[in-house]
């Protein structure tokens, strides 16, 4: 699948390690399950590592965490299942990661603005995608409501920006 | 009422254009019916049974006479001339072509309105009182907290994929009008004793399926933690509420499932880590500037007057259809879409530019659509009454029903719907016929009946004091009756009376309820409350021997 990463595609650097196989050189990407069952282990490789998030699989597991990783794939199994939306947030947000977030999967022209809103930084998508497809997805709107990961400032604080700045005075 | 600033116009301009990007893919055939199905359905486009179905949001119901006249310029132009108001206190066209449906959501755009979240699974659009700043009984105009959870929920990017869609409902009077506990989260507002505002947040009421009464999980919460508690509440639903079965995907469902207490704790714990983050407190600015736009409008220094005429007719509409206004001399209009026969909810374009020039002259530039398919002119001056009744009536509006069994609450049904199993129109009317004498309905006095032709409940029949929901039997409709239901302060969910009955027997089984009810009545009892008094059981028996 192509990869969009900073509005360009980009060469994916990591392999995916199935639990049963063994961890070849280089950058990996392994399951949460084996991330928490070898934790020891993998923190002592030298090489950047990444985690998979399943959908039903709360980024919450990652606390205290989050700094070993170079990735953080979140996976979309259907476009419908938003719960990775949550995920996304929580690890920027809560656990303060500042690593590349992958969105994988089902990744739709249509999520991404609301993906990158929550943090995602990387996007595998359908082949044939088009950059400048995802350029305007991601500029057609640029009215945001409420703050989120991607430290728009919302609406509600932009209109009192001349308050607040008198306030900060 | 409110008024987009440059912010809230650009956003619903923006998505015109970007709406009409999509639908272009998809006349194009860039887009197949499976992809563009989520697009459109974030613009309130559905695939009906014979055609597309268009939702234009109404926030909390409230609309100037400007934007009224809009939707009758849309049936008009785009649709068969008249279109449907509905329970969600929204607009539907029914007839829509899709390649118009770009130039439809551009005209919306020029007064202020669009297509946003009326369906798919985020934030629908938020309802509320719609007697909202005419009433006394209310604390707040429960609007301003509407508009502030409209704007925070638009284009929402963590909540736009929820596990099913979600409703929320705010009120701000204890008389709840806006039936905010059979809601995914309602929200009473009331004032501590220090006079402060707080805010009770009830979480998984619903109806569909599976009818539940809204647990209280957040209490007190301030006027400045509102969107942070809110925040909390879908964070906790968007990552635990089921996504394997569509009929389980609702936040009742979880909270049924792990319990009101569970379902707080874990809420509690969101809601201090989405305040650590701060973003989300509400600048007491923000709230001022939005409360300004439901500041009372100008009212005259009147006294209240007897606005009682030698005509009876007038007289009756009176007593029925107006209710109390906070100040003096003024009055709360209903003006019902519940013609005797007619269809529930559905107006013509004409009939709507009437309400729209009578709100002009009459009713400060605004007017209510009811989650009982109503419509509301809020500030009558009562001196004025006779002129407005007289022109409703002369436009088919002046139906003295409100509140009466046939001001009945129905949804589309089979005659439009794609997932009906039965017809409700055809029982509105049948009804509605039946018991059209005048004296007969005011001796019934206060009756919600309530029809949905399936089991999702649009037509709100778990909560009709009488409900009937169609059943498909082996391609035949049947009607199933419940009685008790309500959706106000003291909401209930019917409970049913037997087996079914066929299209036929409907208006005669009511008759039999009705005579059980007056058999039974204490003096100035409503059908709801000889029900609750004496149960099920004297309706059952008489019903079921009769048949
Ligand atoms: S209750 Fe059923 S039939 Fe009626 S509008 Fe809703 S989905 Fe359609």
């Amino acid at each position: 699948m192509p990869l969009i990463k900073n509005a360009a595609f980009t060469e994916n650097q990591f392999v995916h390690v199935a639990d049963d196989e063994t961890l070849p050189q280089g950058n990996v990407i392994v399951s949460l399950k084996r991330w928490q069952t070898e934790r020891a282990d993998l923190i002592t490789r030298n090489a950047p590592i990444g985690v998979r998030l399943n959908s039903d699989q709360s980024a919450e597991a990652l606390a205290g965490d989050v700094h070993h990783f170079a990735l953080i794939e979140i996976d979309f199994p259907k476009f419908r299942d938003g719960r990775g939306y949550s995920s996304a947030r929580i690890l920027r947000q809560r656990l303060a990661y500042t690593g590349e977030i992958r969105a994988v999967g089902d990744v739709l022209r249509d999520q991404w603005l609301f993906m990158k809103r929550c943090g995602v930084d990387s996007f595998e998508v359908r082949p044939g995608t088009r950059l400048e497809d995802f350029r305007s997805a991601l500029t057609e709107q640029t009215v945001f409501y409420q703050r989120s990961s991607d430290h728009h400032r919302s609406v509600f604080e932009r209109r009192h920006t001349a308050c607040q700045a008198l306030a900060a005075e | 009422m409110y008024r987009y600033d440059e912010f809230d116009q650009k956003a619903v301009d923006e998505r015109v254009v970007q709406f009409s990007g999509q639908v272009a893919r998809r006349l194009s055939g860039e887009l197949t019916e499976d992809e563009f199905k989520p697009l459109r359905l974030m613009n309130g486009l559905y695939l009906q049974l014979h055609a597309y179905m268009l939702r234009v949001a109404i926030p909390y119901g409230t609309l100037s006479s400007k934007q009224l006249r809009m939707l009758a310029h849309i049936a008009r132009k785009y649709d068969k001339d008249y279109a449907h108001f509905t329970t969600r206190q929204n607009l539907q066209y029914n007839w829509p072509r899709l390649a118009d449906v770009p130039a439809i959501l551009a005209d919306l755009a020029t007064v202020e309105m669009h297509a946003i979240q009326t369906s798919g699974n985020c934030i629908r659009n938020v309802t509320s009182d719609h007697f909202a700043g005419a009433s006394a009984d209310e604390v707040d105009d429960p609007r301003i907290w509407s508009e502030i959870i409209r704007q925070w929920s638009t284009f929402h990017p963590e909540f736009s994929y929820l596990p099913r869609k979600f409703k929320i409902a705010v009120t701000a009077a204890p008389k709840d009008r806006a039936a905010i506990k059979v809601h995914d989260i309602g929200i009473i507002i009331r004032r501590d004793a220090a006079d402060v505002l707080a805010f009770d947040v009830y979480v998984g009421g619903g109806q569909g399926r599976t009818p539940l009464i809204g647990h209280m999980i957040g209490e007190s919460i301030a006027a400045e933690d509102l969107l942070a508690y809110l925040e909390a509440t879908m964070r906790v639903y968007n990552q635990y509420g089921r996504r394997d079965n569509i009929y389980k995907a609702r936040i009742k469902i979880l909270v049924h499932q792990i319990g009101a207490d569970e379902m707080r704790r874990q809420v509690a714990v969101e809601f201090v880590e989405v305040k650590a983050q701060g973003a989300l407190a509400l600048p007491q600015v923000e709230i001022d500037r939005i409360a300004a736009y439901f500041a009372s409008p100008a009212f005259e220094t009147l006294s209240d007057e007897n606005p009682t005429t030698a005509n009876p007719a007038f007289n009756v509409w009176l007593e029925n259809n107006v209710a109390k206004h906070k100040v003096p001399g003024y009055a709360i209009v209903t003006v019902s879409l519940k013609p005797i026969g007619g269809i529930p909810g559905d107006a013509s374009a004409a009939q709507m530019d009437v309400v729209a020039g009578l709100a002009e002259k009459c009713s400060f530039d605004e007017v209510r659509v009811s989650h009982e398919q109503n419509l509301v002119l809020a500030h009558v001056r009562q001196r004025d009454l006779l002129t407005v009744w007289q022109q409703l009536a002369a436009a088919g509006l002046g139906t003295a029903n409100y509140g009466l069994i046939t001001d009945i609450i129905a949804c589309p049904g089979l005659d439009y719907c794609d997932l009906a199993n039965a017809r409700s129109i055809n029982i509105a009317q049948a009804i509605s016929t039946r018991f059209a004498n005048q004296d007969r309905q005011r001796e019934i006095g206060e009756l919600k009946l309530k029809i949905s032709g399936c089991i999702n409940a649009c037509g709100h029949h778990h909560v009709g004091h009488i409900g009937i929901l169609g059943v498909d039997k082996k391609g035949v409709e049947f009607y199933q009756i419940t009685l008790g239901g309500s959706g106000d302060e003291t909401a209930s969910v019917g409970e049913i009376l037997g087996p079914a009955f066929g299209e036929a027997d409907v208006p005669d089984a009511i008759e039999t309820l009705i005579d059980v009810y007056f058999a039974k009545r204490s003096p100035g009892e409503r059908f709801l409350d000889t029900y609750r008094r004496v149960g099920i059981q004297p309706f059952r028996e008489k019903l079921y021997a009769a048949h």
